[in-house]
């Protein structure tokens, strides 16, 4: 059982049809040895909790550049629970004001990142969670 | 680190039988993470499988396999059945990462419970599959899905590792990409059932479909039984109907004429070779190499302090395959 891939789900969740940062951000986790499952764009929670329960991800990423992430990030985390598959960490990142991030980590988002953050922090931050 | 529980595969089989998608997806993880699905997993899927119709799609990079494969399932869904997909992409050579982007294509097919789809990398496997395929069809097979879909990578000339998983190969091609098709007409077009001449609305059409039949035409061993070939629009639609129908039919054909049995005969004699190959390196090979692998010798083999072949021989004598004179 020694070849297990951490396979890293990546959506853009919601109707803004910006997916640039989405596309760089699997890019980038491609070239770090991560298997990642692109969905694209304007994907409902629903499809996206659906999709990361049918390809066993390891972890959820999505990005929100709508505003609508105070609603988006809590859903997700409650449709994981229905599903009792709360060990599928979920990240994100996008235009999201540093006031709101408090209230989404309390919701169980592990990790969010804003504009400007380095890629190598979105790396560090799934290598240091799933160091070998 | 998020801890993920592991119950048992038996578990998880009874559960995916019900329609479980998570259950499901850890079972495929599973035969993944092992390469191909162990003896343990394969004795207990082994008296559950053998009533799906493995499909497999293949065709060069950007021929619409995805689009098609979504209009494929839906047809079947119409008809009630339980549809299985398998998505294969390609994983890096370097680093191993892969982007897996079929669902793209596929979105509206994600909240549907009668549905399954799977994206896999290739993980390193050259021939448009990955090794784990075959476990992952048997895992679905075993939990009621029928049709299954596997989708290869964006192939070339030479991928046909589909032949061996399928029971039946659709080849996709598209107009434009050479004046004799060049670009399938090698091996691939040699392991077509069905042909599909997708976005037909473009122009050129046409005469990809005759290219197509020409070079059928010429396979003597064809001549009786010309594979159809069918044009249709994934995107918009069109012809969808007919080509699912058509592969149908060559099931009938194929059941009626028992050439579907072969070649599940062949397919598992083909599983069982890789099986055992897979275990003797496992168990076998891998820990002699480790005791004395060829990194370790390179320099001494390319400063001719040692010869490599004295190595190799070396390494066989500890498996106990002495005198070996091929």
């Amino acid at each position: 059982m020694a070849d297990k891939k951490i396979r890293i789900l990546i959506a853009k969740p919601g109707l803004d049809g910006h997916d640039r940062g989405a596309k760089v951000i699997a890019r980038t986790l491609r070239d770090a040895g991560y298997e990642v499952i692109y969905t694209g764009l304007r994907q409902s929670p629903e499809q996206i909790v659906a999709a990361a329960i049918s390809e066993d991800v390891d972890a959820i990423g999505i990005s929100v550049l709508s505003g609508a992430h105070g609603y988006l990030f809590p859903r997700i985390i409650e449709l994981l629970k229905e599903q009792n598959a709360t060990d599928i960490l979920l990240f994100g990142g996008g235009i999201i004001p540093d006031d709101d991030i408090p209230a989404l980590k309390e919701a169980g988002v592990a990790e969010i990142f804003t504009p400007g953050a380095p890629l190598a922090d979105i790396t560090n931050f799934l290598s240091s969670r799933y160091a070998s | 680190m998020p801890h993920k529980e592991q119950p048992d595969f038996q578990d998880l089989l009874a559960r995916g039988q019900e329609g479980d998608r998570r259950a499901i997806g850890r079972m495929i993880s599973r035969v993944e993470a092992s390469g191909v699905a162990d003896h343990v997993m394969m004795q207990q899927l082994w008296a559950h499988i053998g009533r799906a119709r493995v499909v497999g799609i293949t065709g060069p990079p950007g021929a619409g396999k995805s689009t098609m494969t979504d209009r494929m399932v839906k047809y079947w869904r119409k008809k009630d059945y339980r549809v299985g997909v398998i998505a294969v992409d390609p994983s890096s050579p370097f680093t191993g990462g892969a982007i897996l982007g079929d669902r793209v294509r596929m979105n509206d097919l994600a909240l549907d419970t009668g549905v399954y789809i799977r994206s896999m990398s290739t993980r390193g496997q050259l021939g448009g599959l990955s090794l784990a395929c075959s476990g992952a069809v048997s895992v679905l097979d075993a939990c009621g899905y029928d049709p299954i879909l596997i989708e290869t990578v964006g192939v070339g000339q030479s991928e046909v590792a589909v032949m061996n998983v399928a029971d039946l190969v659709l080849v996709v091609s598209v107009p434009g990409l050479g004046d004799d098709i060049q670009a399938i007409k090698a091996g691939i077009l040699e392991i077509g059932d069905v042909f599909a001449v997708n976005k037909a609305d473009l122009p050129g059409a046409d005469r990809t479909a005759r290219e197509l039949h020409i070079m059928l035409s010429m396979n003597p061993e064809l001549s009786a039984d010309l594979p159809p070939i069918l044009m249709l629009s994934a995107e918009q639609n069109k012809g969808v109907e007919e080509l699912c129908e058509s592969v149908e039919e060559r099931f009938s054909l194929m059941q009626n004429s028992q050439e579907l049995i072969m070649r599940r005969n062949r397919r598992l004699e083909k599983e069982l070779m890789a099986y055992i190959q897979n275990r003797l390196y496992k168990q076998v090979l891998s820990p002699a190499l480790a005791n004395d692998s060829f990194e370790s010798n390179v320099e001494a083999f390319r400063t001719n302090k040692r010869n490599p072949y004295t190595w190799a021989e070396n390494i066989l004598k500890q498996i106990q395959i002495e005198g070996s004179t091929p």
